[in-house]
């Protein structure tokens, strides 16, 4: 808890600037090694992501950007290589708990209120009744969600239920959220605004965040930087910085936008060969 | 109760919220009403119509009975029927209120008295079955290699006929289960056989329930480096309580089912099972006992059906009643 807070405490104040969030060097994945349905699913990732950073893995299916993502979660271990969070081992900052995680699938629980759901990485943590109470108002206030407190998930639309998730990711300060499709579900103009509702939760908490998905307008509106993959086996082919300033509904129709937009598109075309 | 208007002229938002919510909280209680009202009005049209079933093909088996020459083929067709073997459903019901020879109680207390009996049987040995078939359930689920292994075991555990366990199982409570710091009861045999019916529902629907989580879910846990305990008691448990509550429906009817079976093999006194025994010996000279006792039965295994059903509402009702407005 203590270090934790200190980490974030240290990145606020810019004391560890310098200090990489993540940091990936020569990780490779495969599954299934030595069968015959043997996937080789990531060859040589070197990555470094820098506080403070807004980084989407872009790539067609299979490119193992959701495999990625694991990998720095440490929900799977690397075949080989390194992957380091907050400068220790993966698996020692997911035991510490440094990230948030958001899947595609609010993945809520039904038996939950909203207020529990959001209480429930605290409640792994060990705080008290009345600091996960607070904690969960202080967040459904952040995703706009307060009037909705007792209620239960399935009563939420899937724009609502993202939005508990993303609470639900935040709750206890991570300095890291990851994030895996998790707009991929909703409608165009749901998507649009939780891109909108998604930045500027970014900015308030200062986190870092890592997004996966596969639609290269989200990637270029929300990304300090766009790392585009290649499939078979997963590589990183290109990385492309995004410069756009503050984002508003007049960035979409920026022609800067869509010259990004075209850029990535061309790197994934690239890729796609 | 009067009618709230939703329409309230006020402004402020808290008034409104307020109202709102009494609203709601009153048309729950008006549906829940309606709903045990028209579910007992549809029990009681059912059984009205089972009755009436009963009755109209007695008086048809009769009259095929009484008219055997003129209506030979449909005799030889349909079973005949006379009031031996079907007692008209007054009789049955009359029974109830009768005293059976040599005893001072009306029959439905006696039949009250021994389902208590029965009852008392059928629970202990579905608590036992609850545990035993969740602790297979958890280990199934925690070591796949043994759910690969013990599952066929488990399921061919059920192929064995009751009847022929039973008097094992009291035989050797008799001679060999003085391991235990109390002495064994027969009925504790007869626990132990409804247990044996009880235990593989919970097993198996408790291992689907357990496993029912998605992986994003199972994944979510992980990320936040929840232990084993704090994922099952936060996620695989809860999410397998519906699954459980299906299982717990066979189980409790089946542990009542098995506790009958189980007196009637093993020669045990005092419950329904012997009654419904004694009825059937004696059945020639009043029939409709027997099926006084049989209905009692039923009634038994309705009513601990129902109480899971009730424990169900309580525990996981609240989400699902929600989820359908």
């Amino acid at each position: 808890m203590s270090e934790e807070s200190a980490v974030s405490e240290a990145m606020s104040t810019g004391e560890a600037e310098s200090q990489l969030v993540i940091d990936i060097r020569g990780a490779t994945k495969v599954f299934n090694p030595g069968r015959s349905n043997q996937v080789e699913a990531l060859a040589e990732i070197d990555l470094a992501v820098e506080p403070g950073e807004f980084i989407t893995l872009i790539g067609p299916s299979g490119c193992g950007k959701s495999t990625l993502l694991r990998l720095i979660a440490s929900l799977i271990p690397p075949s080989s290589g390194s992957v380091q969070v907050n400068a220790k081992p993966a698996e020692q900052a997911r035991l510490d708990r440094d990230y948030g995680m958001a899947f595609q699938t609010a993945g809520l629980f039904d038996w939950r209120s909203v207020t529990k759901n959001i209480e429930l990485p605290l409640e792994l943590m060990g705080w008290s009744k009345g600091d996960r109470r607070r904690r969960a108002a202080e967040m459904l206030e952040l995703v706009k969600l307060s009037e909705f407190a007792k209620h239960h998930p399935s009563e939420l639309s899937g724009g609502m239920q993202q939005r508990v998730a993303i609470a639900r990711a935040l709750a206890f300060s991570p300095s890291l959220l990851l994030m895996d499709e998790p707009f991929g579900a909703l409608d165009e103009m749901t998507r649009e605004h939780m891109q909108d509702e998604l930045l500027r939760i970014w900015k308030e908490t200062e986190t870092t965040v890592v997004f996966v998905t596969h639609s290269i307008p989200e990637a270029v509106y929300l990304s300090t930087r766009v790392v585009v993959m290649s499939p078979r086996p997963g590589t990183i082919a290109s990385t492309i910085s995004v410069d756009l300033g503050d984002r508003s509904a007049a960035t979409r129709d920026d022609p800067a936008f869509f010259k990004k937009v075209t850029e990535v598109r061309i790197a994934l075309r690239e890729v796609e060969g | 109760m009067p009618k709230i208007d939703t329409m309230a002229e006020t402004d402020d938002p808290l008034v409104r919220e307020h109202r709102l919510k009494q609203q709601a909280a009153h048309e729950e209680r008006r549906d829940a009403v309606v709903r045990i009202v028209r579910q007992t009005v549809t029990f009681v049209l059912f059984m009205a119509l089972l009755a009436g079933l009963y009755t109209g093909y007695k008086a048809f088996g009769q009259a095929i009975d009484d008219r055997q020459h003129e209506w030979a083929v449909v005799g030889s067709v349909l079973p005949r029927t006379d009031d031996l073997n079907m007692p008209p459903v007054s009789e049955i019901f009359g029974q109830f209120g009768e005293t059976p020879g040599g005893r001072d109680q009306i029959y439905v207390k006696i039949l009250f008295d021994e389902a208590l009996f029965t009852l008392r049987e059928a629970f202990a040995g579905f608590m036992v079955g609850l545990v035993i078939g969740m602790a297979i359930a958890l280990a199934l689920a925690q070591w796949r290699r043994l759910e690969q292994g013990l599952l066929p075991y488990v399921i061919a555990s059920q192929t064995i006929p009751l009847i022929a366990i039973a008097p094992i199982i009291v035989i050797w409570g008799r001679k060999n289960f003085d391991v235990f710091p109390w002495e064994w009861q027969d009925w504790m045999s007869v626990s132990i056989i409804a247990t044996y019916l009880t235990f593989f529902p919970v097993a198996v629907n408790g291992l689907r329930g357990l496993q029912s989580p998605r992986p994003e879910n199972q994944e979510l846990m992980e990320s936040y480096a929840a232990n084993w305990l704090q994922t099952l008691w936060r996620l695989r448990l809860p999410a397998s309580l519906p699954y459980l509550f299906a299982a717990l429906k066979i189980a409790a009817t089946a542990s009542i089912v098995g506790a009958i079976v189980g007196e009637i093999s093993a020669g045990v006194e005092g419950g329904l099972g012997r009654r419904i025994l004694r009825e059937a010996f004696n059945y020639t000279t009043g029939p409709d006992r027997l099926f006084a006792s049989v209905l009692g039965a039923a009634v038994l295994g309705i009513f601990v059906f129902l109480v899971v059903t009730g424990v169900e509402r309580v525990v996981v009702g609240n989400q699902n009643r929600e989820s359908t407005t």
